[in-house]
């Protein structure tokens, strides 16, 4: 089966940005027709090594060799003239363009003398037809990209891939917004692009999924690769140990149950588009986990509590009185707080020092109950400011040359530690963190869950809002999934497996599942491999 | 027209019928405002503005801004009346290839100190439009080139008649129909959508992204140039704060338009609809015996009225996460 000669090697890849050496020595093989896992845990440096691949990014060290001839691309479209096509984890597209047109973009077909070349509407409609149509995708190549969703968005991705003769697809986490249906699709398109002699190049963390299409793997830790072999050779338990390097329960603090009265109740929190129904107490010292694939609605309804959603209808109590939430500033001085997400664009601001990203809150912040004074009369005490910054950096174990460090230059999970300092400013009596460990390595992880597991053990309750599902399951006394804006399943910490969550959170549990207009396509998903080759 | 009829969008038809129905109103009070002879003045005075307007759009559709579009067409204008000046012997050729040479340089300067540098598209052309100013200072030495001084053959470009219509208006025309050519039928056209829309796409999907940016300005400072020679040409006078702060009509008439100040959206349609709003406004006012004191103030409350109106039917379209009807349908078709 190894008979093959690699078609694309990556020996010794360095990458460095600034203080943080993202990649530090990667080593792999490309077989043609077979699939290898990249294994590794976010932060691992499987993005970084994504973006070399497809030229967006240079390598500091090393050599990415293609048929044996070392490469160097100057640019994104030098790495997909070479035939390495990735389809993203984000979809990266263009809105406002048409399927055919984000599947053509940079190489539509042309016609006409030379001089008036102009694009051949006609030609790249068909074209991209016929790409869509054989990864099954129901749609019209002439759809806006904007009326689509997520799963069908990454069929245009696949069908761009193919369209493009590629001789190497990475498929970045394609399936963390699929629902089950729709994963089995995908295998079947996984099986089509290895029998056509495609390289595959897999990233993913979950691992029935790599069981079920991959033929090798390929474990990265800290930016370096720990481990490879033959999947038939492996098992779950040796690749999580090779991806985190320790065992898991060393990761995760021992969070007790300490819950005290109920603290927040939410009651038919209802959206016109977005979520309905949501009913759920929060209690004093505990940690309420919210699972569910990307785009469930969650941050939605979290955005509904701090007042940052209009249209919302529902009933709220904090203490058994029933709380009005027009604005942020109801909600902040009812004593709530909001890490959001996306840290960079909602949360921190980079130029700014660690100090004024901590003090943002506490100074510009309505006048919340336990809301730390910063002020002397009109003007403000710079004293305070640093002394709220000093006690927080050594709070939460800050990692930073000093307060007055721009935030741009830490890590990301110190970023995201200031994100949250900047919160506990306000002196919080509830804390919602929404993904609060995406896109940072182990280490910071591990200090944001001890984080998390200090503050309810002062009382503080915290709703943890994660597509992680192994942090959900150690750090939640209760977790509620939802699936397409609905509460679907309620479990208690321990109560479940892994499997039961995904399925309730995918839609495989049975009775009334909701099923995407994508799914109905299902079998032309299979059908597609024979004729691509012709 | 009729080709861009067909593709002719609901927010179009609706800025085409609030001009039919301002016209139509004034028309009432007025009749004099329905007469062909004042719409082809209408057209006339907004052909300079539609040529301007066209460039704008494409800098707009990159998420960028060009401010400095009245200073180069002051400046070209300038440079263009001084050559005319000193060769009384230039021909018609050579003074619109030499506006459109000065133009699309100042413009690549812009396109230049945006992509080189990474400096925001505001801050740049907010710099250019007070350097090109200044230059123009430089350039004439404060003094006013009057009527007698402006060379014959400029003086005569706008009143010229082609087939029955003002030269400018075909001007315009022509430049209308080129930036529709290029953003409908050409890659590069295709691409300032989609670098506009999703920037860090762009990239990802090998669009050389500083090549195209560099094209936008320095169309944009093309347009500019060549709006220079007809502007001096058409009011006979070059002097330093000609057109100043006419960017600013430009770029209301593109949002006016629907093309989005945020980039990736925008089309030419509506653009020289946008540009056909603020003519049949500015030309209404007087007509309606409004004071000219009232007439900017009026001419300026209106387009922030139809740009809020446009916000709102441009805000965003909420997610659609809850199954409905809708969705339901499309997978029953599906099947």
């Amino acid at each position: 089966m190894n008979a093959s000669p690699p078609l694309l090697s990556l020996r010794g890849l360095h990458k460095r940005f600034g203080p943080t050496h993202a990649l530090r020595g990667v080593d792999l093989e490309l077989v043609p027709g077979q699939a290898l896992a990249l294994i590794g845990e976010n932060g691992a440096g499987k993005s970084t090594l994504v973006k070399l691949l497809t030229g967006v990014y240079a390598p500091d060290e090393g050599q990415i060799l293609l048929d044996g001839q070392p490469l160097r691309f100057a640019n994104a479209q030098a790495a997909q003239a070479a035939g390495i096509v990735a389809v993203h984890q984000e979809t990266v597209m263009f809105d406002e363009l048409s399927a055919a047109e984000n599947i053509f973009i940079g190489r539509q077909p042309m016609k006409g003398p030379r001089g008036f070349r102009v694009i051949d509407w006609a030609r790249m409609n068909r074209e991209a037809q016929q790409a869509l149509d054989q990864v099954g995708a129901g749609f019209a190549a002439t759809t806006p990209v904007r009326q689509l969703s997520l799963a069908q968005r990454h069929l245009i991705e696949i069908a761009r891939a193919l369209s493009q003769q590629a001789r190497v697809v990475i498929l970045d986490e394609p399936t963390a917004a699929l629902s089950q249906a729709e994963i089995r699709d995908f295998y079947g398109i996984v099986q089509g692009l290895k029998s056509r002699g495609v390289a595959v190049l897999f990233i993913t963390h979950k691992f029935d999924e790599i069981f079920a299409v991959c033929d090798r793997y390929v474990v990265l830790r800290d930016g370096a690769s720990v481990g490879s072999g033959a999947m038939d050779k492996a098992n779950e338990q040796q690749l999580v140990a090779l991806m985190a390097g320790r065992k898991i329960e060393d990761i995760y603090p021992h969070v007790p149950d300490q819950r005290g009265e109920v603290l927040l109740q939410v009651r038919g929190l209802s959206h016109p588009t977005e979520f309905d129904g949501l009913d759920f107490e929060l209690h004093r010292g505990e940690i309420l986990g919210f699972y569910g694939l990307v785009g469930a609605g969650r941050s939605e309804a979290m955005l509904a509590l701090m007042g940052l959603n209009p249209g919302v209808t529902g009933n709220v109590k904090l203490d058994g009185k029933t709380l009005k939430i027009n604005e942020p500033a109801d909600a902040i001085c009812a004593g709530l707080a909001y890490v959001p997400e996306e840290r960079q664009r909602q949360g921190g601001i980079l130029p700014f020092s660690v100090m004024h990203n901590i003090s943002l809150a506490a100074l510009a912040g309505p006048r919340a109950a336990g809301n730390e004074r910063l002020s002397r009369g009109p003007w403000l005490s710079h004293a305070r400011e640093q002394s709220l910054a000093a006690r927080m950096i050594e709070r939460l174990r800050i990692k930073c040359a000093g307060a007055e460090t721009p935030l741009s230059g830490l890590s990301g999970g110190n970023q995201q530690k200031v994100v949250i300092a900047k919160w506990l400013g306000l002196n919080p009596r509830i804390v919602i963190l929404d993904e609060p460990t995406k896109g940072i390595d182990v280490g910071a992880k591990q200090a944001v869950y001890q984080l998390i597991a200090e503050m309810v053990a002062q009382g503080l309750a915290v709703i943890l809002v994660s597509s992680e599902l192994p942090e959900v399951m150690h750090l939640a006394h209760r977790t509620i999934v939802m699936r397409r804006g609905l509460q679907v399943a309620e479990f208690a910490r321990g109560e479940a497996d892994a499997e039961a969550i995904v399925a309730a959170a995918s839609g495989l549990d049975g009775g009334n599942a909701p099923r995407q207009a994508l799914s109905a396509s299902a079998h032309a998903g299979k059908a597609y491999t024979p004729e691509l080759a012709a | 027209m009729k080709h861009t009829a067909a593709f002719i969008s609901r927010r179009d038809g609706v800025l085409l019928a609030i001009i039919a129905v301002v016209a139509i109103a004034v028309g009432l009070r007025a009749p004099v405002f329905l007469t062909l002879r004042n719409a082809l003045d209408i057209a006339n005075d907004s052909a300079i503005l539609a040529i301007l307007v066209m460039g704008q759009m494409l800098v707009l559709l990159t998420r960028g801004v060009d401010l400095s579009a009245a200073s180069n067409l002051a400046l070209t204008g300038m440079l263009c009346a001084l050559a005319g000046r000193a060769w009384p012997g230039l021909p018609l050729p050579a003074l619109l290839a030499l506006a459109a040479v000065i133009g699309a340089l100042l413009g690549a300067v812009n396109g230049v100190l945006i992509t080189a540098f990474s400096l925001p598209p505001i801050v740049v052309t907010l710099g250019t439009l007070s350097a090109y100013r200044g230059a123009i200072f430089l350039a004439s030495g404060g003094a006013w080139i009057s009527d007698h001084q402006i060379h014959p053959l400029i003086k005569g470009l706008p009143r010229e008649t082609w087939l029955g219509l003002p030269a400018l208006l075909w001007l315009a025309l022509l430049a209308v129909a080129a930036t529709a050519w290029l953003l409908r039928w050409r890659r590069e056209g295709r691409e300032l959508y989609a670098l506009g829309g999703n920037p860090s796409a762009a990239t990802y999907a090998g669009i050389p992204v500083n090549r195209r940016v560099m094209t936008a300005y320095t169309l944009s400072g093309l347009f500019a140039g060549i709006s220079g020679l007809l502007w001096v040409g058409r009011y006979s006078i070059a002097f330093t704060e000609l057109a100043a702060g006419y960017e600013l009509t430009v770029i209301a008439a593109c949002v006016i338009g629907g093309v989005s100040i945020a980039g990736g959206i925008g089309s030419v349609t509506g653009a020289v609809l946008g540009v056909l709003f603020i003519g049949v406004v500015n030309g209404a006012l007087p007509v309606i015996q409004v004071s000219p004191f009232w007439q900017q103030a009026i001419a300026g409350a209106v387009i922030l009225f139809s740009v809020a109106l446009n916000a709102r039917s441009q805000a965003r379209g909420v997610r659609q996460i809850l199954e409905t009807k809708h969705t339901a349908v499309t997978a029953g078709v599906a099947a």
